[in-house]
């Protein structure tokens, strides 16, 4: 009697755990530098974890820590992600590679996807957006737009992504301006409302009557907005709620349909490890609404470049193009390369001052 | 490189706005410590004022009203310190610690709906003839008025600790909490007012930042001038005017290093941004070479044996 019992009770376990195993969720985390509610980066980041969460309802479960400092702590949230049960994880700042590198190696079973990074490994994929391309456009608005012919550039963390922004607006900055000057300033974090609100109000201070920025707050358009007569640009996301003011166009990062693409692929057994570097054509980098403070040819003129863009009619570096120092990097009509471009550790000819090492 | 791009009266006046909300934070965090309690929730209570302080001045479309909401958001959360530390005896460091999470993640959801909302602007104190004088007009008189109340709250806070009884119950109760027990006096009530005090100043501190530095409404925004604040009191030696001046030093610093990177001066980079750090450590670390010591109860809990 006891042993029946036994019996029955290990088939009912073992059609429970079978039941259980059936109905197993996806697990999707994501590991994000900034607060939720940046407004920029991490925003559109979590916008994009959202859509994972609406396009498979049921069938996933995100999770999700935010204000992760890049660094060993960012290896530690990692780990806890994978120890939980995480099928794959979204890793979504620069200095996050080699904790992510290092943890995937502890955990094979688990997939990665790393945004921005160069390293990749078996169950390690690394994904990136073209923002140079956006650069290009906002670039082209502020050359014809500036009157005090200064640019102010606030930038974050001196990387390759962030230099190709700066080299790529000042190139098309020059060529509808040739009197323009770029005047930068590294505030050393990707987000820190107060100290970006400085760095523009300095920018300003200095002459600069348009603000370019690579942070991840709308503190820079605030300050423009409070200073009058000074336009700037929306990072990462639309920062429309800046629209009526400075805000005269945007980037957008959309990453949504590549986080349910890679999301499916685990799903259905068929991720690997891929390198994705995708711009305005894929719609991975959108260019938000040009407003009516920008005049009508200059709209036209900016929404034609982004249009040569996306068709791949334009590269945003085309020689000819020199160093800073002078040397030559592009002959006349040749184009950058993807590795070059994914390196980039120099500014273009024309822009004065160092890159901090 | 161009020099004469940067403004030294911009630069002088930019660096009061800068310095204002450590310097709050960091007047309110001293009286904390004096009275021989560790609050490291500095950072909650400050990103709590912020939001706090932002929606009341929204909704009531009065700055001055938001800075009240302010001072009292930051002392309502330090309250669940006072409460955790000197009621329930839970250790200080793990108890500023969880206030700082919990006020950060309290701030956001708080904040949801003020994304993106504009506050109301705060005057500046149109002091008549004195803003006027060249040069030293726009630099100390062109001001809101929350600057101004931080230079006197520096004030009020150094003759509070030095020259009334007030004060010195508090300097007792930090130094040697049993020895001032023993004398009859309320340790656990004289530290849950320093406590009150710490968080409405922090509060103050976050609503600055929110009301007037930015202005807007952002998620995490404090960005660590909460631990900047914390830092700051231990290298002031725990003196009201050394806060001071390690804030307008810091405050100063950073705003002259993003000038001098704009002007483009030859100094790499990496320097003038460590320097607001290691400049403002430095002059302090010096000026306490009077062996001036933490409060002999600092951090300790207190056991009443009666």
């Amino acid at each position: 009697m006891k042993f029946t019992k036994l019996l029955t009770g290990a088939a009912l376990a073992l059609g429970l755990a079978g039941t259980a195993i059936a109905e197993e969720k996806t697990k999707v985390g994501f590991v994000f530098v900034g607060p939720v509610g940046d407004g920029g980066w991490t925003y559109e980041h979590n916008q994009g974890r959202l859509a994972i969460e609406k396009e498979f309802g049921d069938k996933v479960e995100t999770v999700y820590v935010e204000s992760v400092a890049e660094g060993p702590d960012s290896e530690r949230v990692m780990t806890q992600m994978a120890l939980k049960g995480a099928d794959l994880i979204f890793t979504t700042s620069f200095g996050y590679m080699d904790p992510t590198i290092n943890v995937a190696k502890k955990f094979p079973n688990v997939k990665f996807e790393h945004a921005t990074g160069y390293k990749t490994a078996p169950n390690v994929s690394t994904y990136s957006a073209r923002f140079y391309e956006g650069r290009a456009v906002q670039g082209h608005i502020a050359g014809k737009m500036t009157k005090s012919n200064v640019i102010g550039y606030i930038g974050s963390v001196p990387i390759p992504e962030v230099i190709r922004g700066i080299n790529s607006a000042y190139i098309h900055a020059k060529k509808v301006n040739p009197d323009v000057e770029f005047k930068i300033v590294w505030v050393f974090e990707w987000f820190n409302p107060a100290k970006e609100a400085d760095a523009a109000k300095v920018l300003i201070e200095q002459g600069a009557d348009v603000i370019l920025q690579h942070t991840d707050s709308t503190a820079p358009l605030a300050a423009a907005e409070e200073a009058g007569n000074v336009i700037g640009f929306g990072q990462a996301s639309d920062m429309a709620e800046y629209k009526d003011g400075p805000r005269v166009s945007s980037i957008i990062d959309n990453w949504s349909p590549y986080y349910i693409d890679r999301t499916r692929a685990v799903m259905d057994g068929t991720w690997e490890s891929v390198q994705t570097w995708d711009g305005i054509g894929p719609g991975m980098v959108g260019i938000g609404e040009i407003t009516d403070k920008v005049p009508a040819d200059v709209k036209e003129e900016a929404l034609a470049l982004k249009d040569a863009i996306a068709s791949g009619e334009h590269h945003p570096f085309t020689g000819p193009i020199n160093k800073q120092d002078g040397s030559v990097w592009l002959k006349e009509g040749e184009t950058a390369d993807d590795g070059t471009l994914l390196g980039m550790n120099f500014y273009v000819e024309g822009i004065e001052g160092d890159i901090p090492q | 490189m161009d020099l004469s791009s940067i403004n030294p009266i911009l630069l002088l006046a930019s660096l009061m706005v800068a310095a204002t909300p450590i310097l709050l934070a960091a007047l309110g965090e001293l009286v904390v410590e004096r009275a021989g309690v560790l609050n490291l929730g500095v950072e909650g209570m400050m990103i709590t004022g912020a939001i706090c302080g932002f929606a009341i001045a929204v909704e009531t479309g009065s700055p001055v009203l938001g800075f009240a909401g302010a001072a009292v958001g930051g002392a309502l959360l330090s309250l669940l310190f006072a409460g955790l530390t000197q009621f329930a005896l839970a250790n200080q460091v793990a108890s500023g610690l969880a206030l700082t999470l919990f006020g950060l993640g309290l701030s956001a959801l708080l904040g949801q709906s003020y994304v993106g909302v504009k506050p109301p602007s705060t005057a500046k104190l149109d002091i008549p003839l004195l803003g006027d004088i060249p040069v030293l007009g726009p630099i100390l008189f062109g001001h809101d008025w929350m600057v101004y109340f931080g230079i006197a709250l520096t004030f009020a806070v150094w003759a509070l600790l030095k020259y009334t009884r007030a004060g010195l119950i508090l300097r007792a109760v930090g130094e040697n909490h049993d020895a001032a027990h023993a004398l009859g006096y309320k340790v656990v009530r004289v530290r849950i007012v320093a406590i009150l005090f710490g968080g409405a100043c922090a509060g103050l501190g976050g609503a600055y930042i929110s009301l007037i530095r930015v202005p807007q409404w952002t998620e995490g925004m404090t960005a660590g001038a909460g631990w900047i604040a914390l830092a700051l009191v231990v290298f002031a030696s725990w003196k009201a005017g050394r806060v001071l001046l390690g804030a307008y030093l810091f405050g100063g610093v950073t705003v002259l290093q993003l000038n001098l990177q704009a002007a483009g001066v030859d100094i790499p980079v990496e320097y003038l941004s460590m320097s607001p750090y290691l400049i403002t450590i430095l002059v302090l670390v010096i000026l306490s070479a009077d062996r001036s010591r933490a409060p002999g109860s600092l951090g300790r809990i207190f056991h009443a044996s009666s």
